[in-house]
């Protein structure tokens, strides 16, 4: 049997070095959301000659295009991020791309939204979230006929999710990766299998609860962590071993997509024994001190 | 061992009918059985994300609309759109009609559809036909040729409902393309009438409120026929002939979204994720056996189970996969493992404590299925929520969340059945017990 719950202030320790700058990041500057949310267009071009970047420059000044970034993928590829531009305009900037190079350019993307879709995307987002966790809340507390696993599960959760949130929110500021629709499914999928291996454990404390009741509930808990520690990072392998093959193979499309739910896993895994855990621990021997008194 | 052996032989068979539905070239079904009638094709639906088209959302402006009505109004904009797509002859178009609060849309999807620009034009017009005459004849006052405008002109009573139908043809002099028209018995009637009062008097023709033309009538015209001219290209005036064709939208529409992918970046997006799908399976499945030996053999055996079943029920459904789908799948797989590992981990605790092997394994499937079924509920929940079957306006509506939500639910469901029960059934058929 390993003490995992000696070392409490060991996973508060790690739990911050990840959680502060993440935090930290999101207060200061926020998320980078993309088109999804803000309203805009994208264009994705490729060419079937490279040509240079300050070629292109002069064409969006000549044509007076609203091009907010563009972005080179490689020698002929590039993506304009745009504000409001309106179909004619997009229509005339590739027209006098085409010219460039006389040859036909391949449309590989081209999306424009309306402002209104982007902030009703995160409203309903942001309520199908709500739904999740309340949902989960409850069917935890009813599983294990206690309330105190339900919200410890749910802290879990809400840790998870500001590490997945706080880490794009670094990337955004380092590497411009924005947040988008896809994202949001990340995120929503990271808050289910968060509270899928907490419930492993707990099932596992329920179990030696039962069969020992007199026993001291950290001790408990320390020989099922130390029973499911196997399987919660057998299986953690098996899961990042398909997101990996996926964020190194998958294309650019799903690249930072396969990120977030890699993180999300990852730290899905991390949180349910180290974070949901010593919190059930912690808030029993509050509870206990009060009725002592 | 006699009702394993049965059950082991319905799967075996199970698997050979499957792999015969998620064979590649898709075999499809047309008999008739029992005196049903069966017709079924069995090919994967890939969204435009993956297979390359584009995707209008289109909101209606209902300002004019009474409250009451505004529902039926999207119904049949809906249904003046799809007639519009079916002509223009795009393949396996879908158009949904959404409600979002106060909010009327309608979404449309072009497969193979790149060229936007085409696309807006036909669907996004109203096309409303109107025939007009001048208040005061500009030929009375003297004063020369005016423009038509709205203002004045007055409508002579003939819209685009007079229509029976109209196409593309070529004006027998100029060669120049031009949109000609046939009256139903009713509106030839009035036709006839209008052109008997205006000889040599101008009629103009304006749609959604624009002016077309204005020829001069020359003589009353009987016969129902007639034709617009203006300057036309032979896209455009294709485009009038199917929009009038297919009736005018009774409310305004304008563009909210529009997605395009191009084809080559769907098709490469497709071979990537497979690829990344294959090599992260092979992975799994030698971490399986590298952990388990020959339980790890059986499982993995139950996984390749698991495949064939999700793929069928993917073509059986059909689900359309996205890119967010074939994520779906592939986190799917790795969780579709995880029964199988609780399970094992269980059946070696109960090893270590000296039990023997049979009674470990039948009470490690026992044990492992309370937390099983306790971890995977959470998901299934969060996959409903994020698939919002009631179609509620205040959970997400979008297309790719839902085709995740769909592939994550299908693959949770399947792996309950393949992580226990086939991996049971070929544990009990097969396995030995560990070397001693």
């Amino acid at each position: 049997m390993i003490r995992f719950m000696k070392y409490i202030w060991v996973y508060i320790l790690l739990s911050s070095l990840v959680l502060v700058p993440g935090i930290y990041s999101l207060i200061s500057h926020g998320v980078k959301p993309s088109i999804d949310f803000t309203g805009g267009s994208v264009l994705e071009i490729k060419m079937q000659v490279p040509v240079e970047e300050s070629i292109i420059q002069s064409v969006i000044q000549d044509q007076k295009i609203p091009v907010l970034t563009t972005q080179k993928l490689d020698t002929s590829s590039y993506i304009f991020h745009m504000g409001q531009v309106s179909e004619e305009q997009i229509g005339k900037f590739i027209k006098a791309l085409q010219v460039t190079t006389d040859k036909p350019i391949d449309i590989l993307r081209n999306d424009t939204i309306g402002p209104i879709l982007g902030s009703e995307l995160l409203y309903k987002s942001m309520v199908a979230a709500l739904f999740a966790v309340i949902a989960i809340l409850l069917y935890v507390a009813y599983a294990f006929k206690d309330i105190k696993s339900g919200v410890s599960a749910v802290i879990a959760l809400i840790h998870d999710v500001l590490v997945v949130f706080g880490s794009f929110s670094l990337f955004g500021y380092f590497f411009g990766v924005e947040v988008d629709t896809l994202f949001m499914t990340a995120f929503l999928t990271t808050m289910s299998f968060s509270v899928h291996d907490t419930i492993v454990i707990f099932d596992r404390i329920r179990e030696y609860r039962k069969r020992s009741p007199n026993a001291p509930l950290a001790d408990v808990i320390d020989i099922a962590l130390t029973e499911t520690m196997g399987r919660s990072l057998i299986n953690s392998f098996t899961i990042i071993f398909m997101l990996l093959a996926l964020v190194l193979m998958g294309g650019e499309t799903v690249r930072w997509f396969a990120v977030a739910l890699l993180i999300g896993t990852i730290t899905g895994t991390y949180s349910s024994p180290f974070v949901a855990t010593p919190i059930l621990l912690i808030w029993n021997r509050l509870e206990g001190k009060k009725k002592r008194r | 061992m006699k009702q394993t052996k049965k059950t082991f032989g319905i799967l075996v068979v199970l698997a050979l009918v499957l792999v015969f539905f998620d064979l590649p070239q898709a075999p499809s079904i047309d008999t008739t059985l029992f005196g049903v009638h069966i017709k079924k094709d069995f090919t994967t639906r890939l969204g435009l994300d993956l297979a390359g088209g584009t995707q209008l959302t289109l909101e209606a402006d209902m300002e004019t609309i009474p409250s009451g009505d505004r529902k039926d109004s999207l119904e049949s904009a809906k249904q003046v759109i799809e007639r519009r797509v079916n002509f223009f002859g795009v393949s396996e178009p879908v158009i949904q009609s959404a409600m979002s609060g106060e909010n009327y849309r309608i979404i449309v999807e072009l497969p193979g559809v790149t060229n936007t620009d085409e696309a807006i034009a036909l669907v996004g017009q109203t096309a409303q036909l109107d025939f007009r005459e001048y208040t005061n004849d500009p030929l009375a006052t003297d004063s020369g040729f005016i423009i038509p405008t709205l203002e004045n002109t007055s409508a002579v009573g003939i819209t685009g409902r007079d229509l029976k139908k109209s196409l593309l043809q070529f004006n027998s002099q100029t060669g120049e393309p031009e949109v000609g028209i046939q009256f139903t018995p009713e509106g030839t009637k009035k036709f006839g009438d209008v052109t008997k009062r205006l000889i040599n008097k101008p009629l103009a023709i304006f749609l959604d409120n624009v002016l077309v033309t204005a020829p001069r009538v020359s003589s009353e015209i009987t016969d129902g026929q007639a034709v617009i001219t203006g300057s036309f290209t032979v896209d455009s005036a294709k485009q009038l002939s199917i929009q009038l064709n297919a009736g005018a939208l009774p409310v305004p529409v304008k563009i909210v979204e529009k997605r395009t992918i191009g084809a080559t970046l769907g098709a490469d997006s497709v071979t990537k994720s497979i690829r990344a799908g294959v090599i992260g399976l092979g992975l799994v499945a030698a971490f399986m056996i590298v952990q388990y030996g020959w339980l790890g053999l059986l499982a993995d055996i139950a996984l390749f189970m698991y495949g064939l079943i999700t793929l069928f029920l993917y073509r059986f459904i059909p689900v359309t996969l996205t890119l967010p789908g074939i994520a779906g799948f592939i986190l799917s797989i790795g969780m579709a493992v995880d029964s199988n590992i609780l399970i094992f981990s269980r059946y070696r605790e109960e090893l270590r404590r000296g039990k023997p092997w049979k009674i470990a394994m039948e009470l490690g499937f026992g044990k492992a299925w309370e937390s099983i079924r306790d971890a995977n509920f959470t998901t299934i929940i969060t996959s409903i929520i994020l698939f919002n079957p009631g179609n509620w306006s205040f959970l997400p509506t979008s297309g790719l969340v839902r085709g995740f939500a769909a592939t994550l639910f299908l693959g949770v469901v399947t792996s309950l059945f393949t992580g226990i029960v086939v991996t049971r059934t070929l544990i009990r058929m097969f396995y030995r017990g560990p070397k001693v």
